[in-house]
């Protein structure tokens, strides 16, 4: 456990080090912040003398080690725009994203496993040939395809669901905001959750389906019908668990798809996550912001993969995360 | 009544370009306790007849034809339900790779306790209890720690011994053993060998030997069947195939063995390779290797000639024989 | 592929046409199909410039008062433009055909650059082994980890906030095709390093190594060959997922401008006019995008079925 924990952290500051220093050369790069600051009308010699108060002017390395320092106590700069801690910014939009990604989640889970073992315990019945193909047109379909055709549909032809906007959210634990717990925040919820979900959904029925088809035809499987054991067994425990152990690995690969993809939703949705904020960000050359946004991805790609890799190492009992060898 | 009877069974795999046969013809019966041997090439059928006979075929194999009685019972009439029932519990299978044959995310405790469960009603601990018990029956060392071991913590012989512990869980009356020590080294290929003809002998369980090695099959066998593409071509008891053999390709099997007390002699093969079952020539699947062929061997498929014990599916046997005589007679000379 | 030359040695087209490959092809409708509707796709984007009707690059022959109409087959169409025009007045069919060319061609080129960079990754990683392995390795799996879109959006904002959205949008082709080339190697790589793997075990590689081969000539002359088959089938789903990460990446704004429209800006483009009514901006330009992913994909599937050993035995 010790080992896997050290391992893992040593992961994470790399890839954090990494971030920090893509990060840094952006801000570098990016946008004067004097110009920010003071506007047009200052001279030139009063420029210079600002940009030396600042360390603007110091070596690279200097400038660098300011800023990883300052970003290691939580400080990213100020947000041009918002005028408040960039860091603050992004973290007030942090759950209304994680609200996306956690419902697109249970879609998937709840679709994929069912459907996948379906199609892969009967490869012949109409129904699973109708899931593959629906799967196969799922992952040709682009995801703002996908969310306007659900906005058309749903909002404007049937008016069930709101096109835009969060709703209502409420509060959990008093501090921390989701669209989860009240009716109107449900309702926004589901379009933008099944517009996230629609991306990998069809990715993951196929890989299931063609992962559970390969354990199915493996000795084991045959071992354990030998052993005249009831087909559930068989098929939920016995194959299942070993079907989920590549697919939990390419849940963890894909998280990352799906926070760079619920940029794209948030936009078609005018959802107020992070992903809409760090386009606006963009558009408006808000280096602080950009900054912030990237290093709470980065976080979150890091503690995710923890996470999987946690889980991974539960279901695989060769995996050895308690104990060296 | 015998325990087990093949009668004309017939294996087919749907292929796109149509069926093909993989078992023809396959007729024998087997009596409580006996134990056979079925040899021959890869790619005989040895395997795909013991999978069919606990209708275990993956496909796109199915039995096109005859039937598999079961203490009299056909067991290709029987629902899933009620051939699940005689599975792992009145028949049992023990596969080749041990290394495969184990679910390597569950334990091996999970293993064995769950085909118990599955055919009898009792708790998990009594279930345990028996699973303990068969463990030592097959030698493996400090059992109680093994149950909550997983399969990859185990050595490829220590995972044979436990699936043969699988099989013989709920004292089954048949042991459908496919090549169980191919996967094995030399030195514990044999130990696991002794091992199943005791366990056999003491429980008077039935044994059906799948193997491509003679050797094996004259060490635990009472039976022999000997296939080629599909067919059974020679059958009998296996001390007179061994000394004895009437089919040539039998002879050439046993001739390809490096036998003791000869020494410098080269091992003889028999030419060729034996032909894919898309391919399999009319008349005696044999004939293109054979050294005695005849017209007749190439049109006519051989049936089975009585010669001593044994049964032996060749138009030559008469006519080797008499040679063998003819020369046994001039050498006398 | 080891024929013994002689004169009555099978021709290159005899054997195609015997073989696993071209038979499967022949009953299978559905590849026939999308095999036929790639082809024609293929040729709209050639010969775009000569099939439209209209040049929608050029701003003379764009009438704003043409704007928004409506397909020629509604009330309202106008039967100069059968598919109606988009918000700034151009005939919808021309710069779709044309849209499908720079959607085709960025599609194409980033797969080009994947495939170069992952292919001599691959090829190093798989051969050499070790400590190159293992880095290179890691590599791919931080890069797939951070997924080709956040790279992607990441890259291509930051160069727009840089150079000015008035130099991007010359540069946006380039652009798009260099971020989604680098972005997808590892896809490559792994696949070349796993067949690699496979191959190295091989006799013949040994038989060269013995006759004393440069390690350039075996990767390049023995090994590779014999990977093509994962290539051709991940190249196809491949340029599918570059054409889509394309739409994707223009619908953000990020990737080619309305004046020089691609599927996706297209259908952005019409994005805004959905709600009052002008679905057809958005819609057809749609259809055709789904259309060619979604043949690119049932072709992958069809390779993949034929050309993979260990799925056909199945």
């Amino acid at each position: 456990m010790l080992a896997f924990l050290i391992r893992r952290l040593a992961q994470a500051v790399v890839v954090m080090f990494v971030i920090s220093i893509i990060s840094f050369s952006i801000q570098d790069n990016l946008g004067d912040p004097l110009r920010e600051l003071v506007g047009q009308s200052v001279s030139e010699e009063e420029r210079q003398a600002l940009r030396d108060e600042m360390g603007l002017n110091d070596p690279f390395l200097v400038q660098y080690a300011r800023f990883a320092g300052k970003a290691l106590q939580g400080d990213l700069g100020t947000s041009y725009f918002f005028k408040e801690p960039a860091l603050d910014v992004i973290l007030g939009k942090l759950p209304a994203t994680l609200d996306l990604v956690f419902g697109a989640t249970l879609i998937i889970i709840g679709f994929s496993i069912p459907l996948g073992v379906y199609a892969a315990i009967r490869p012949t019945s109409l129904f699973s040939k109708l899931v593959m193909g629906l799967s196969t047109v799922g992952i040709s379909i682009p995801v703002f395809l996908t969310a306007i055709g659900l906005i058309y549909l749903f909002s404007i032809e049937l008016g069930w669901m709101p096109s835009y906007g969060r709703g209502e959210a409420g509060m959990l634990f008093g501090f921390w905001d989701t669209a989860f717990l009240t009716a109107d925040g449900l309702a926004h919820l589901v379009l933008p959750c099944f517009t996230l979900a629609s991306i990998m959904l069809p990715l993951f029925i196929r890989l299931i389906r063609s992962e559970m088809m390969e354990v199915l035809q493996s000795e084991y499987v045959k071992f354990a019908w030998a052993k005249g054991l009831n087909p559930k067994r068989i098929y939920f425990l016995h194959a299942l668990k070993n079907t989920m152990l590549p697919v939990i690995t390419v849940g963890g690969v894909q998280i990352g798809t799906m926070v760079a993809y619920t940029i794209l939703t948030e936009t078609v949705f005018q959802w107020p996550g992070m992903g809409f904020l760090f386009l606006e960000a963009v558009n408006r050359v808000d280096t602080p912001l950009i900054v912030a946004y990237l290093i709470v991805v980065g976080a979150i790609f890091v503690i995710t993969n923890t996470v999987v890799d946690l889980i991974y190492g539960l279901v695989n009992p060769t995996v050895k995360l308690f104990g060296g060898k | 009544m015998s325990l087990l009877e093949v009668k004309d069974l017939e294996v087919r795999f749907g292929l796109r370009k149509g069926d093909v046969k993989a078992l023809r013809d396959i007729d024998f019966t087997l009596k409580r306790g006996e134990r056979v041997g079925i040899v021959g090439e890869s790619g005989a059928g040895k395997s795909v007849l013991g999978f069919s006979i606990l209708n275990l075929l993956s496909k796109p194999g199915y039995i096109a034809k005859g039937e598999v009685l079961f203490e009299g019972q056909n067991l290709a009439d029987l629902s899933p339900k009620e051939l699940g029932a005689i599975r792992g519990n009145r028949i049992s299978m023990i596969f080749q790779d041990p290394m495969m044959t184990l679910n390597p995310v569950l334990t091996i405790g999970e293993q064995m306790v769950e085909c118990l469960m599955a055919h009898r009603k009792i708790t998990k601990g009594a279930a345990r209890e028996i699973a303990l018990q068969k463990l030592k029956q097959v030698y493996i060392p400090s059992p109680e720690q093994r149950l909550d071991q997983y399969p990859h913590e185990l050595s490829g012989g220590m995972r044979q011994r436990i699936v043969i512990a699988i099989g013989l869980l709920l004292d089954p009356d048949l042991i459908i053993a496919d090549e169980p020590t191919t996967a094995l080294d030399v030195t514990i290929q044999a130990e696991i060998m002794e091992l199943m003809l005791e366990l056999c002998e003491r429980n008077n369980v039935a044994l059906i030997l799948i193997t491509h090695d003679l050797g094996v099959v004259s060490q635990v066998t009472q039976r022999t069947f000997v296939m080629y593409a599909g067919r059974i071509i020679e059958q009998g008891p296996t001390r007179e195939i061994i000394n004895d053999a009437q089919h040539p390709y039998t002879q050439g099997l046993i001739n390809a063995l490096p036998q003791m007390g000869i020494r410098g002699e080269r091992l003889r093969q028999i030419r060729g390779a034996m032909p894919t079952l898309q391919a399999v020539p009319q008349g005696c699947a044999f004939s293109p290797r054979c050294d005695y062929v005849t017209e007749n061997c190439r049109h006519v498929l051989p049936g089975f000639t009585r010669s001593g014990g044994c049964q032996v599916a060749c138009h030559m046997v008469e006519e080797m024989k008499r040679e063998e005589q003819r020369s046994a007679e001039g050498s006398e000379e | 592929m080891n024929a013994i030359v002689d004169d009555n040695a099978p021709s290159m087209l005899q054997r195609f046409r015997q073989s696993h490959f071209w038979h499967s092809f022949c009953i299978d409708r559905v590849a026939q199909i999308s095999f036929l509707v790639f082809v024609a796709y293929l040729i709209a984007a050639l010969l775009a410039p000569f099939i439209a009707p209209y040049d929608p690059y050029d701003p003379a022959t764009i009438d704003i008062m043409n704007s928004e109409l409506p397909p020629s087959w509604q009330e309202e169409g106008d039967s100069a433009f059968w598919l109606g025009t988009d918000a700034q007045g151009r005939d919808l069919w021309s710069t779709i055909l044309f849209g499908t060319r720079v959607s085709l061609i960025i599609g194409i080129c980033a797969v080009m650059l994947q495939a170069m960079l992952g292919i001599c990754i691959g090829l190093v990683a798989g051969y050499v082994g070790g400590k190159v392995d293992s880095l290179l390795m890691r590599m791919a799996d931080v890069q797939l980890s951070f997924s080709t879109m956040m790279v992607a959006i990441v890259v291509l904002a930051v160069f727009q906030a840089t150079f000015g959205t008035q130099l991007y949008q010359e540069l946006a082709m380039l652009m798009l095709i260099l971020v989604i080339g680098i972005a997808e190697w590892p896809q490559y790589a792994r696949t070349v390093r796993a067949s690699v793997l496979a191959e190295k075990e091989k006799e013949y590689v040994d038989a060269a190594r013995v006759m004393g081969l440069p390690a350039l000539r075996i990767m390049f002359r023995h090994i590779l060959p014999n990977t093509l088959s994962p290539i051709l089938v991940i190249s196809t789903v491949q340029i599918a997922n570059a054409i889509i990460s394309e739409a994707a990446l223009s619908f953000l704004g990020l990737g080619m401008p309305v004046s020089q429209p691609s599927l996706g800006s297209l259908i952005s483009s019409g994005f805004e006019f959905i709600f009052s009514g002008s679905w057809w901006i958005t819609v057809i330009p749609g259809l055709v995008l789904v259309g060619l992913v979604l043949v690119m994909n049932l072709l992958g599937d069809w390779l993949r079925d034929v050309l993979n050993p260990k799925l056909y035995k199945g």
